[in-house]
This record gives structure tokens, sequence and C-alpha cells, in this order.
């Protein structure tokens, strides 16, 4: 569904990605980790077209994203720390993207009514802690059924309630065969939801492996630990 | 487009510091307007609002709202519209709302006190600025990320414009005083955009002295309808041109 | 008047004269052929029509009636009506296209070296020169329209012309589109009273070596220069209206070399410069308007002891402007809209003196195509700075009791 082919990213002098190739198919649930600084969330932003890389491509369902726009119609995504006009309430930002989307499909809203946000409807968006902004953000990444989920930390800021609630809503888009992009550097939220990791260092990407694969070449219950041992050997060498 | 322009005007027109700007205005011309019985001390006023304070917080309040509104400008990118329109959708919901801004502000008295050509004359004028510093804001904030750094380049050009241009025409007709250089003169000011609204005004508001002397090169230049649609044709291109090349370096910027 | 007139033409006909009457459906269908057969006295009375009789001279003392606007053409070739003896009355002609040459001035009317002429209530359309008195005294010029459509200073001529003339009332007339409206060269102890001026394409009214005269509620607007008034000294101003004499070089009225005058009560209004005053002296400048003009006035170096009292300056560009740091006028009690001092005292006269002479107006003065940069921001701080600490502009310009309200005029 989305295949990235040699990209690069420089900022400057700086290399923030260089020569990625990766690609990912309908119905898998992948994790995008690596330490800070890596290029994860430019990778993201270059996949949504936020990023305009300085070589290579990225397909979309066959078809090069470069001055494309309609396509980000099958993308939710959700940032990291999603900022809103200070003085828009809750929802009227919502209305505002539904009214920008101008779309027929049903609604998905699912995460609307799980994070009880109608009850606060009326408040603006720079009253808001992290974390209810977070469920915002959450929420308007599903609320169009997009064919693609984008989730940069979506569990960051968010209380183990809503944590949950979240894992389970992308455990069940999952299941409906949806491609979801996950970045995180908690591996251990990511145990039971993801199919796929790649893992990203100084803008390449080290390894790209299903979890099974993972597993069995580790010899480890746990992905966090599967990681671990991987990063140590290499390290070793 | 008209959504997204629509969602930013409602956005602009909530804000506090547009609602001053548009008070203080306000009371600064119907003030000057009411102060005598004829309408010349309210004129200069807003002469003075349309050379001073229309560019500077035209030029200010569009550079800190384009940099206070990165996230909203990123929320809107990851939704499916293309680049242009949201920097356009920007454009034009805040010119939109700095013209409305002037218009109800200095306008409306303009338009009360002295309904002939000095008053339409600066009415048009005025937009035309705001619209020019508008895009010039665009520009200066596109140029750098640093939100400091962009302001510090608004408020600069800011100062080139009402101020240093104006002494350097200055030290330029005194150091080339024995030259001929009234109409190379007239060619430097269309190099800024207050000049060109000042010179426009002024062929209205003090038409008896512009006819005199040298005056009547610059009527001659300016005050002809060819004149006049020259000098309008160059501040529109004072906001077409640094929006352009805005639009240009957005369309390619990385956020 | 035209009644009393008549009148008086039916008692004078009842007793001695004669009313010869011509006209295309009268017995005498000639203009010249009745001045033949006319006597001193007599009443010459032209019916409607149109009468093309080349040069017309009024050589013996009649009345000359026009009755409903006979026209008198000159076919652009000749002067139309010569008036070569005293005590005529020309009344209620129409006359049109008088030739043109330069050396000989052809004219609607003119009266040639003669006393007591009365030339009232008649049309001149497309002359060269409309009116003309050449060394003539007493002669009266009433409620005449004159009217030209040339555009080039050579190929016209005055609207009323008057040369080495004494004791003549110009009353009543509107001239246009001539060279000059009014046009005074050493004629004395006249008066011009009520005419209107306007699109002249020099001057409105042209005033040479003319001592004491008077021009009184007239009109002058738009015309090419405005009005000048030059080497002539006791001349009285009152009650005029300058307007809207726009250009390179025009003035709402311009003096030179004038002295013992008086400018009194008179409007300039939306003139490049309300008065330009080039070596006058002991003028009187008293309870004049000023108003949206360029320049207020321009006093030039070169005069001195003028009197500038009691005057309003409203909504002009510059006030006053000067070519030199000499300053032998004197400023009084004048209303400057551009005063912004108080008056502490409430005795309606600002506490601190105005300097009228802003610093614009001398840089402007030395360097015309900084009016370029006319209020600028930059410009407005200078001037601001120059009104609180004079450096350039000199110190003694300056009115000492300026008032705090505009006066009554």
């Amino acid at each position: 569904m989305i295949e990235i082919k040699n990209l690069n990213k420089k900022f400057g002098k700086l290399e923030v990605l260089s020569d990625v190739n990766l690609t990912f198919k309908k119905g898998e649930c992948i994790a995008l980790i690596g330490p800070n600084g890596c290029g994860k969330t430019t990778l993201i932003k270059t996949i949504l077209g936020m990023v305009i890389p300085t070589k290579g491509d990225v397909l979309f369902n066959e078809k090069s994203i470069l001055k494309e726009y309609l396509y980000r119609e099958q993308i939710g995504y959700m940032p990291q720390i999603g900022r809103y006009p200070d003085y828009m309430t809750i929802g009227q930002i919502i209305e505002m993207i539904k009214k920008i989307r101008n779309s027929n499909q049903t609604l998905d809203e699912d995460l609307l009514k799980a994070f009880d946000l109608e009850k606060i409807f009326g408040k603006q968006m720079r009253t808001l802690s992290g974390g209810t902004t977070q469920k915002v953000s959450a929420t308007l990444a599903f609320l169009f059924n997009p064919e693609v989920l984008i989730l940069d930390e979506p569990t960051a800021g968010l209380d183990p309630l809503a944590s949950e609630i979240l894992k389970d809503k992308i455990i069940k888009e999952k299941e409906k065969g949806k491609l979801i992009l996950i970045t995180s550097h908690l591996l251990s939220e990511l145990d039971d939801m993801i199919t796929q990791i790649i893992f990203m260092q100084d803008g390449k990407v080290h390894f790209h492996k299903t979890i099974a694969d993972l597993l069995e070449s580790t010899n480890e219950q746990k992905i966090s630990k599967a990681i671990a041992k991987i990063l140590k050997s290499q390290s070793n060498e | 487009m008209n959504r997204i322009i629509r969602i930013i005007f409602l956005d602009i027109l909530k804000n506090k510091i547009i609602l001053a700007y548009t008070i203080i205005l306000g009371i600064l011309s119907w003030s000057s307007f009411g102060l005598e019985d004829n309408s010349a001390k309210g004129l200069l006023t807003i002469l003075n609002i349309i050379l001073f304070t229309v560019p500077l917080v035209s030029i200010l309040f569009a550079t800190i709202y384009l940099y206070n509104s990165s996230e909203f400008i990123e929320l809107l990118l990851s939704q499916p519209i293309k680049r242009k329109k949201i920097w356009l959708s920007l454009f034009l919901g805040l010119s939109l709302s700095m013209i409305l801004a002037f218009f109800i502000g200095a306008g409306i008295p303009l338009l009360v006190y002295s309904a002939d050509s000095v008053g339409l004359m600066m009415l048009v004028v005025g937009c035309l600025i705001s619209l020019v510093f508008v895009a010039l804001a665009f520009l200066s904030s596109i140029l750098t990320r640093d939100k400091s750094k962009g302001i510090g380049i608004a408020i600069m050009s800011w100062l080139y414009f009402a101020l240093l241009f104006d002494g350097i025409v200055l030290f330029l007709l005194f150091q080339f005083s024995d030259y001929p250089i009234e109409k190379a003169m007239v060619a430097v000011t269309a190099l800024s955009p207050i000049d060109l609204a000042r010179i426009q005004i002024l062929l209205q508001l003090d038409a008896s002295a512009m006819m005199g002397y040298t005056g009547a090169i610059f009527k001659n230049s300016f005050g002809t309808s060819l004149g006049l649609l020259i000098s309008f044709l160059l501040l529109c291109s004072w906001v077409i041109i640094p929006f352009f090349i805005s639009l240009i370096k957005f369309k390619n910027k990385d956020l | 008047m035209k009644i009393v007139l008549y009148i008086c033409l039916l008692f004078s006909s009842l007793l001695y004269a004669n009313v010869i009457e011509v006209g295309p459906t009268k017995p005498i269908k000639s203009i010249k052929k009745a001045i033949s057969l006319a006597k001193v006295g007599d009443t010459i009375m032209v019916h409607q029509g149109l009468y093309k009789e080349g040069n017309i001279i009024i050589n013996k003392k009649i009345v000359f009636l026009g009755k409903n606007l006979p026209v008198l053409d000159g076919q652009k070739k000749y002067e139309v009506l010569s008036i070569k003896a005293d005590s005529v009355v020309v009344d209620g002609f129409k006359v049109i296209k008088s030739g043109y040459a330069t050396l000989e001035d052809p004219c609607g009317i003119k009266v040639y070296n003669r006393n007591d002429v009365v030339i009232q209530n008649n049309v001149l359309d497309d002359n060269f020169f409309g009116i003309y008195i050449q060394n003539g005294r007493r002669c009266i010029i009433k409620n005449n329209r004159l009217v030209a459509y040339g555009t080039e200073e050579q190929k016209l001529g005055n609207g009323i012309h008057c040369w080495k003339s004494d004791s003549l009332q110009i009353i009543g007339n509107t001239i246009s589109g001539h060279r000059d409206g009014i046009y005074f060269e050493f004629v004395t102890n006249s008066i011009i009273w009520r005419n209107i001026s306007t699109r002249n394409i020099r001057y409105g009214l042209h005033f040479m070596f003319s001592n004491d005269d008077a021009y009184i509620s007239n009109i002058f607007k738009n015309n090419g220069a405005g009005v000048a008034v030059m080497f002539t000294k006791n001349v009285k101003m009152f009650n005029n209206f300058f307007e809207e004499n726009w250009g390179d070089a025009a003035y709402g009225l311009f003096l030179k070399e004038i002295s013992d005058s008086y400018i009194i009560g008179n409007k300039f209004s939306k003139n490049t410069s309300g008065i330009h005053m080039e070596g006058t002296n002991r003028i009187q400048v008293e309870k004049n308007v000023f108003e949206a003009n360029g320049w207020g006035m321009k006093i030039l170096a070169s005069c001195s002891d003028n009197v500038i009292k009691n005057n309003n300056f409203l909504g002009n560009t510059f006030d006053i402007s000067t070519n030199g740091s000499l300053v032998l006028n004197t400023f009084n009690n004048n209303y400057w809209d551009k005063y912004e001092g108080y008056d502490l005292d409430k005795n309606g006269v600002g506490d601190v003196p105005f300097h009228p002479l802003s610093l614009f107006a001398v840089l402007t003065e030395t360097n015309p195509s900084a009016m370029l940069l006319f209020r600028s921001f930059m410009i407005t701080l200078l001037d601001k700075s120059e009104k609180i600490l004079p450096s350039i502009t000199p110190d003694n310009f300056i009115d000492n009791s300026p008032l705090m309200h505009s006066l009554a005029l």
C-alpha cells in the first residue's frame, strides 16, 4: 500500500534520512522505533507530505505522493503534540475538520464516545491538558475511517485508562485490515498489537522484521528484550 | 477553500488584538475628525495612520499570527488539502480581517466626514497598504523558522519602509541636488509601497501645492490616469510579489 | 438702469432728437447708412438681425442701441465697432468675430482717445480683443459678457483692455477665455467692481503702472496664472475672490514692486500660491482668508514693512514661505490652524508665539523636488523638532500673538 523508495532527506548539512527503502501492506501494524532524533517523525511527515524529500519517492497505492494531496483522505494522523487554534473549542475543531474533509462517509465516533469528549465540547483548546488534547488528536485520526493510520507516540501523555481504550481501538482497526503505523519508544506498550517492527538509527533502517521472526531469532518472549539483545550483539561486533 | 478562509477569518476576528486595533483606529479617527469643523486634521490623522500604524500592525500581527498557527497549519497539512490552498486561505483570511479592521476603524469616519476623492483615495490606499504589509509578513515569516527572528525581520522591514527609506531619499535629493534627478526620484519611490501610497494621497490632499514647481513633474508622472494606474499596479505588485515568493517557499517547506 | 435709459431716451427724442430705426424690415437696412444720416444727439435703434458691414465707425455723439441683441459680425477680418466720438453709448449688441492681427489689435469695440463713452449690456463673442479703451477718460464698461475660445497666448487678445486712461469704471462684466481677462496699463483713478474673470489663458487681471486704482468684489477663478499686479502704488484690493489658480507659475495674486497698498477682506482658496510677493513695501494684508492653498503666502526677502494681521490661514499645505533669512515684515493676530499652543489666560491669544515657516517649506524652497517626501513620517519628525528648536528657519519669522480661534471673515 505504501512503498518508500531510496528516500533521502537533508536539513541543511544534517542528513536525517538516508536511503530508506520500506514497504507497508494492508493489515499490518508496524512499530517504528528508535532513539530520539533517529528520523522516525521525519519519515512519518514525509509520508504525509509535510516534509519534502531531498531524493527518492513515496508511493501510495503505486502513485507518487509528491505534489499530491488527495491521497491524504485515506490517512488518519495523530501528531506527537497536537496543537490547535487556541480559541476554538473541541466541538469547533471537530466540526472544522469535518467541514474541511467534507466527506460523506459514515464517521467513526467510537473514540469520541469512549473518551467522553462530548461532555467537554464547549471547552477551548488552550484550556485543555496535554492528555485531553491527545484524546482529541486520536479521535480526529480515527474519525474518517481511513485506510491508513499514522500515530506518532499515541500513548504518551494519556492516562492508563485512555491508553487502554486507544490500544483496544488500534487492535480493532488492525483486525479490520487497515495499515497502522505507530512510532513509540515505549517498547512494552506495543507487545499485543504490532505485527512488524522497524528499528531506525541515525536516519537508516536498522532492521525491518515481523514480530515472529524477531522473537524466533532471538529466543525471547518479549519484544523489548529481543531488541535489546539484537542491539547488544551488534554493539559487540 | 471558502471553508478554510471562513475558519481563519472567524478565528482572527475573535482575537482581542484585532478588536483593540479596530477600536483604537476608530477612536483616533472619530476624535480627530470631530475636533474641528473642517476635516483637514482628521484627514492628516488618517494619513499618518495609513503611513505608520497600518503597516506596523499589519506586518506584526500577521507575522505573529502565522508563527502561532504553525501547529494549525500542520494540522491542515495532514488533511487532504493542497499546500497552495492553505497558504492562500491564510493570506486571504488575514488580509480580509486587516482590511475589515481598517475599514471599520478608519474607513467609516472617512466616508462620513470626507466622502470625496480624498476620502476614497485614502480608503483604497489604506486597504492596499494593509494587503502589502500582510504579504510582507508572509514573506518574513517564511524566511525563518525562529519566531523571534521572524518578528525581527518584520519590524526591520517596517522600519525600513516607514522611516529609513525616506531618509535615504532625502539624502540622495540633497546630495544630487545639482543634477536633474526629479524623474529618477519618481522612479525611486516605486521601491517603497508607503511612498507610493503617500504620494497618491498627497496628490488629492495637497493638490494646490503639488501642482506647483516640480510638483508638476509628480503631477505629470503620478497624477495622470496612466500614472494612477501604474502606481496602483506597483502597489498591487508589492502585494503579489512578496506573497508569491512566500508561496513558492511554503510549497517546498518542511514542517 | 435700462428702463431709466429708455425713459431718458423717450424724453430726449420727444424734445429734440430723432430715432433712426435700422432693421431687415425697416426702410433703412444698413447701420453705416443710418450713422451717416444721424445728427449729433440722435438715437440709432438697430433691430434684431445679422449685420455684416465690416468696420463700423461711430464718429458722432449718438446713442447706438440694439434691440434683442442684433449681431454685428466682423467676419474675422475687421475691427467691428470703432468709437471716435465723445459720449457715445453702445448698448445691447452682440459683437462677434473681430479680425485678428498682431500689429493693430483689432477689437470687438474700441474707443479711440475719447471720453465719457458708455459700453453696456453687450455680448462679445470670439473677438481678438474684446473691449479696448485707448486713452479714454470717464468711460463706463458695464454688464458686458465677453467670451473667447483661443488656446494660445499669441493668438488671443485681452477681454477688457485699458491703456493710458483715467477714471474708468469697469463694473459687472463677465470675461472668460481671453488672454488676460482685464488688462490695465497706465490707468489711474479707476475702479474694477463686481466682475467675474474666469478661465483666461494668462491672467484674470493684469495690472501694470496703474496707480490709485481699486478693485473690489471681483471673482478671479481658474485663470492660467491668477492675477498680477505690478509696478504700481496705492492700489486697494478689497473683498475679491481668488480661486483655483493652479499651475507651475500660478498665483492667486502675484505682487511685484507694489507699495502703499491694501489687501483687505479677500479670500484666497485652492491656489498654488495664495499671494506671491516680490519687492513689495508697506502693504497692509488684513482680514483675508487663505484656505487650501499650496502656499498661503510667499514673501520673498525683497519685501519689507508689510503688515500681515488678522487673517485666517486654514488648511494650506504651507502657510508661509520665503527664500531668505531676512525678515522685515510683521505678523500679528492671525489665526493659523497649524498652531498647537495653549491659552492659559483665556484671552483668545495663544501664550506661545507661532512660527509659521515650516522647515520643510524652507527645504522645498532650496530643493523643490524634496516635495516628493512631503508628509512622510520622517519629515513630520524633522518639522516637529524644528518647531521646538529652530535652527534652519529664521527665528524672528514669528507671530507673537496667534489667535486661538478663527476670525469670522
